[in-house]
């Protein structure tokens, strides 16, 4: 290997972005199967394939291996390009690479066979989730270490939005993975009762607020102003959104603990932060999508900026309902419900997977020394097969919820109450009929984008771009 | 609730080590230009730095002709 100081490596960015498409296939088809298994329960083969099983494998395969990936490609490409520096260690960038790959075939490998420490979005056991601290840390070295030898003063913007995702996520690991293990494969959560069940939301919600939101407005903040060929919109407002949300994010997560064995006064708490949020949030959308002020024909024939301003559309609708549904007088009506189901994809699939796959269409021509995707045409037809897939999913979901909630508090005017509870779900077949169909679509697309990737790959060359200097730099 | 006796101290340091990190990049000058760093960024071309024998790479990522402004407009 010769490679040297003077090439940014692309190897570890191409590794981590082909395997975000894989992931992303691998996520999908899972959690398309467990769709289908609420309309046709037969499916579920008990124990290894039954949806109490599956569905935390789909879960960490589209959060941690799919969001995961694009984080680490995105995020690896973004911090050299901007510091015009090659990563810190070559070797450490490999170990985060194939240690990640790792953790997520046990995972395949120990959630349907059962393993698990019952923790929503943490549900691996404790040697797997010292793996992810370790790759975690190396993943920390190696992006602030790029950052130490950063050639020009500024850290631009999204590097400070990578960086607090990687800080805030080894922070919610650590304390939320404390556990005392009885065995290889069995632990027990440090805390007990309603604690665990605050640690374990307060964990949750961060792990969407910094994982899910701040890695990926970090993509946000580079894709879109490369893609759309102008600066981002306002750059104070990216610094403001980026100090507004870090330093109030961390205690929104009780809101899902409402009406719960939680102190009152911690449900309020969470539920004031949470429409806090709705100011960085929007400030933030609102930033993108302005960055294509003035330029609004790019979108008529760019699909990559198609996806880029649609995730912000969704990105703006899910934190406008978030902060709704955390309200507690709302919250009693949907918590529990395919509402939520419905507003997290509107998060995961709007926002998180359509930046993603925008990013991602964004980097594969020019680490594969290509002009261009190999067919634009497919990227537009991904772009509106996944949309036309989100907006079923959502729809559905919000239709589904609602009823669910409204029959469930339903009471006769003798006090009993007006439905069975498998009323309820007679009345939610034809829309999570409907939600299966919304995801098939957005699986199609995602085989789409495989299909268009490998033939981008194909005859493409796999150098180093060599390290420019910082254009128009002063100090 | 004595969890949280560990999430208000936890919450309460990281305020403090956020409001150092702020401290310092508003001392280290990191928010003195508050223009140009975001012209900067579409200056580094990304497309085409590898060599392309094909000759087939667009120039640069102003390809359609707007004429991205110069950095460091001072101002503000």
């Amino acid at each position: 290997m010769s490679e040297t100081q003077s090439t940014y490596n692309y190897k570890v960015v191409r590794q981590f972005a082909v395997m975000t498409v894989i992931w992303g296939i691998v996520g999908m088809l899972v959690g398309v199967i467990i769709a289908a298994q609420l309309v046709w329960p037969e499916l579920n083969v008990a124990p290894y394939l039954s949806y109490g099983r599956l569905r935390p494998l789909h879960t960490n395969a589209v959060i941690f291996a799919f969001g995961g990936c694009a984080l680490f490609a995105t995020s690896y490409y973004v911090v050299q390009r901007t510091c015009h520096a090659r990563l810190f260690s070559d070797g450490l960038a490999a170990f985060t690479f194939w240690g990640w790959q790792l953790v997520i075939v046990l995972a395949a490998i120990t959630l349907p066979l059962g393993i698990t420490s019952g923790k929503e979005y943490a549900e691996l056991e404790w040697p797997i989730d010292i793996l992810i601290t370790l790759v975690w840390v190396s993943y920390a070295i190696v992006f602030f270490g790029t950052i130490a030898k950063r050639t020009v003063s500024h850290i631009y913007v999204a590097n400070w939005f990578y960086g607090g995702f990687i800080l805030a996520v080894a922070l919610l690991h650590l304390v939320n993975s404390a556990a005392i293990p009885v065995s290889l494969t069995k632990s027990y959560s440090a805390y007990a009762g309603v604690q665990d069940a605050m640690i374990q939301w307060w964990y949750g919600h961060n792990a969407v607020g910094f994982f899910l939101t701040a890695g990926f407005l970090g993509m946000m903040y580079y894709f879109v102003p490369k893609q759309a060929g102008r600066p981002v919109y306002s750059y104070r407002l990216s610094v403001v959104h980026f100090w507004a949300l870090i330093f109030t994010y961390m205690w929104a997560g009780p809101h899902h603990l409402h009406y719960t064995a939680l102190p009152d006064w911690t449900q309020s708490v969470g539920m004031i932060f949470s429409l806090i949020l709705l100011a960085p949030s929007w400030g933030g959308m609102i930033n993108g999508i302005m960055t294509l002020s003035g330029a609004w024909h790019k979108l008529r024939d760019d699909p990559i900026l198609k996806f880029l301003i649609t995730s912000l559309s969704f990105y703006g609708m899910s934190t406008f309902e978030g902060p709704m549904m955390s309200i507690k007088t709302v919250n009693a009506l949907s918590h529990y419900t395919d509402w939520t189901v419905g507003h997290v994809h509107s998060g995961a699939l709007g926002w998180v997977a359509m930046v993603s796959i925008g990013s991602i269409y964004y980097l594969l021509p020019r680490l594969f020394g290509k002009a261009e995707m190999y067919s634009v045409r497919l990227m537009t037809v991904h772009f509106w097969v996944a949309t036309i897939g989100v907006v079923l999913y959502i729809a559905s979901m919000w239709i589904a919820g609602v009823m669910q909630g409204l029959m469930w508090r339903a009471v006769n005017a003798d006090g009993t109450l007006t439905y069975s509870f498998v009323e309820a779900v007679k009345g939610s077949y034809p829309f999570w009929a409907i939600r299966f169909l919304g995801g098939v679509l957005f699986l199609s697309g995602m085989f789409i984008m495989a299909y268009n990737m490998f033939k981008t790959i194909a005859g493409g060359r796999t150098e180093d771009a060599p390290v420019l200097a910082p254009a128009g730099h002063h100090a | 609730m004595e969890t949280l006796y560990l999430l208000i101290p936890v919450s309460v340091i990281l305020v403090f080590l956020i409001g150092f990190a702020f401290w310092w990049s508003v001392r280290s000058g990191q928010f003195d230009d508050m223009e140009g760093p975001a012209y900067r960024v579409l200056m580094d071309d990304d497309r085409g730095t590898t060599g392309d024998p094909a000759g087939k790479m667009p120039p640069t990522a102003t390809e359609d002709g707007e004429a991205v402004r110069p950095p460091g407009r001072s101002g503000s």
